[in-house]
Parts: structure tokens; sequence; C-alpha cells
């Protein structure tokens, strides 16, 4: 809860101490950036990657690795995962600092999302190379 | 975590019922927020019925009138009465505005609710305290920084152009309608700064006449202070002066983009 009068033992700080706080983390851009040109970028991949899988949708697996082992169709589906798990994971960082107050809850639960987001598009990377490499 | 109900001891209860004049013909009810943190009660909503042909157009006209005749211990801010202070902010109707510039006609519903401004601790019935937003705004040092002297013979020049930016910002009066209208002010107000300080922010950095920008940026700069705006936009919705402060946040945000690309 946003409580300034809520402090743990200095009871005397002074308000503009409280308001100050730690000062500025000096970062911030980066992610805000980060989150719209990833969104951005994921307009036309999206696009483009289901009107893909509807036209693949009936064809047997050789010609659908057949397809992917085009590298412009490997290089498009890996930059799809990766700007969509990193999206992701910027999203729901903020969702996470946005709600989640209570200090060891917010930053494991941060940590779990970047794993879980990293280890996911990691496993879809492998099988985007596999199908593409190994047919 | 997140808490899903109220503390005991903030949970609202029934009031009283303040009962027009007999033969007053255009009545109006007005719910109000009480809390006295003396008599150690929950808060509760009283219900003044005020006759409209005894009171003044604005909901600071029926305020007044219930301290005057109705109720003495009713306790608000308000000071110039035609929203030039900023004393007068509360949550009316719903909305936060300021008293003196709501009309009672502008508001629906069978009564009128007033509350103090949302989620701010509350010293007395609508008096909600601003120590911490007061304290932000001195936190981003809202004064001209200038290493320049100004010239022996006069003030600094500033072009009407350059003036120009400044309009729809000095206007603002820190009656914090806005920051207290924004949901990411609400969980995170103790490290965000809320739209009314971002706002006074950027009047300084946008000031052709001040020198301290890059310094300014880089106390703005925190994912907290200034990036936990997501563009709600509540503050413009509400600002009861028609300012706009999410438009100068994301001034802001712009300028930190620019330093960088």
């Amino acid at each position: 809860m946003a409580n300034p009068n809520k402090v743990d033992v200095a009871v005397m700080r002074s308000m503009l101490s409280r308001a100050r706080g730690l000062g500025a983390a000096k970062s911030g851009t980066a992610h805000w950036w980060g989150q719209r040109v990833t969104a951005l970028a994921l307009i036309p991949l999206a696009v483009w990657f289901v009107a893909t899988i509807i036209q693949l949708s009936h064809q047997p697996r050789a010609a659908v690795a057949l397809w992917m082992a085009s590298p412009i169709h490997a290089a498009l589906l890996l930059a799809l995962l990766a700007a969509m798990f990193h999206h992701m994971q910027l999203g729901l960082a903020v969702v996470i600092e946005d709600y989640v107050h209570a200090n060891r809850t917010r930053v494991g639960s941060l940590l779990l999302v970047k794993a879980a987001t990293g280890l996911l598009f990691l496993a879809s990377a492998i099988s985007v190379v596999r199908l593409a490499v190994a047919g | 975590m997140a808490k899903f109900s109220l503390p005991a001891n903030s949970k609202m209860v029934p009031g009283v019922t303040h009962k027009a004049p007999a033969g007053a013909k255009r009545v109006r009810n007005f719910k109000i927020y009480r809390w006295n943190p003396d008599d150690g009660k929950n808060p509760q909503l009283d219900n003044f019925e005020i006759d409209l042909d005894a009171c003044g157009p604005m909901v600071l006209d029926a305020l007044i009138k219930i301290k005057n005749e109705v109720d003495p211990s009713l306790t608000f801010r308000r000071s110039c009465r035609e929203g030039i202070c900023g004393s007068c902010a509360m949550n009316i109707d719903g909305g936060n505005t300021l008293a003196c510039l709501k009309p009672i006609e502008e508001c629906g519903g069978d009564a009128i609710k007033i509350t103090p401004l949302p989620h701010m601790p509350v010293l007395k019935d609508l008096i909600p305290d601003l120590s911490h937003a007061y304290a932000q705004l001195r936190s981003i040092e809202p004064w001209m920084q200038s290493d320049t002297p100004p010239p022996p013979d006069g003030e600094r020049m500033q072009s009407k152009e350059e003036r120009a930016k400044l309009d729809g910002m000095w206007e603002c009066i820190l009656c914090f309608c806005c920051s207290t209208a924004c949901p990411s002010y609400w969980w995170n107000g103790d490290r965000y700064l809320g739209p009314a300080v971002l706002l006074a922010a950027y009047r300084w950095i946008a000031d052709s006449r001040d020198e301290a920008t890059g310094a300014r940026l880089d106390a703005l700069e925190d994912p907290f202070k200034l990036y936990r705006c997501h563009t709600i936009m509540n503050c413009t919705e509400t600002c009861p002066k028609g300012l706009n402060p999410a438009k100068a946040i994301a001034e802001i945000k712009h300028l930190m983009l620019e330093r960088q690309v």
C-alpha cells in the first residue's frame, strides 16, 4: 500500500527524504522503449505467422520442414519468438512491479518470469532450428 | 500483497440524515464522508438534505451552507472559491474535482456522494494528508536553475514561442486531483511521482530559461518515479483546470529517448 507514513524504523525521517527515497535508478527508458519496439515488431511478424500457418495447416510434415529450411523463414520465426517472449517478459515485469509490493516476492517473481520466458524461448527456438536443419 | 478488504476500523458504516427544513421545494441529497480521528468511530456517510432554492449553484456552496447552518463540525479545505487555490479538491459524484468549480446541476444520481481525494491518508472528513505529495513536488526542485546570471539591467529574456511552451503547465494549481485519480499513484505513490508532480517537472524542463534540463531528466529516469505512468489518462480526464498531465509525461519520456538515440 502506498502509505508514505509507514516507515520501518526511522520515524523521524523528513518527508522530503522519504520522497527522494533512494534516488533515481537511471534506468527504465530501455524497458519502456523495448516494450514499444517489440509491440510494433510483433504486428507484421504475427500477421505473417498466422497467414503462413493457415497455408501450411493441411500440409504433411515434410512440406513444413522444407518450408522451414529456408533461412528467411527460420529467421523470421526466430525473430517472432524472440520479440514475443521478450515482450511477454517486459509486460509481466511491469505487472509485478505495479502490484507486488513485498520485496522478496517481487524480486522472486521477477526472476521467475525472466527464467520462464527465457526457457520457453529457448525451447521453441530449438524446435524451430531442429525442424529447419534436420527436417 | 494485495488486500481484498478494508481493515475493520476503515469500513464505512451508515451515517445520520439531516432533514431539509419543512417546506423546501428543491431538495437534493448530499452524502458526505465523515471521519473524526478523535472519536474512535468508523468512517460514515452522512446524508444532508439541502434546499437548492436557498443554496448557491456550486457544490462548495452546499458544503459551506452545511457547515454554517446544519453541522459546523463538517471539515473541509476551501479558500478562494473560484478555482485558483486548489484547496477544495475532493471526489464529487465519482470524480476528483474542485468543489468550487463543480455545479450541483452537473451531478447525476439521486444523491451527490462526496468523499476525500482517493487513496490518501485522511486527516478528518474531507481533508486528505497531502504531505507526501508536497514533498514529492519539492523533490523535483520546481524553481528556476540557471548558471548564467541574469542580465544586470533586466529580466531573463524569452521569445514568445519559448514562452508559449509553458502554456498548459503554468496554470496547474496543485490540487492533486490528477495524482489521486491515477491507479499507478494509488498502488505505488510512495515511489511514483504522479501526474501533478511530473507536470511540474516538465514545466521546468520545457522552460527555455532553465539550464538544469539534463539534471532534471537524470532525477526522473527511474522505473518508479517516472515509468509507473502507463498512459491510463485519468489525470487528463479529471483535471478541473482542463490541463493535460499525460501529455507532459509523454514529453518527458520522449526526451529520455531523444537523449539516447
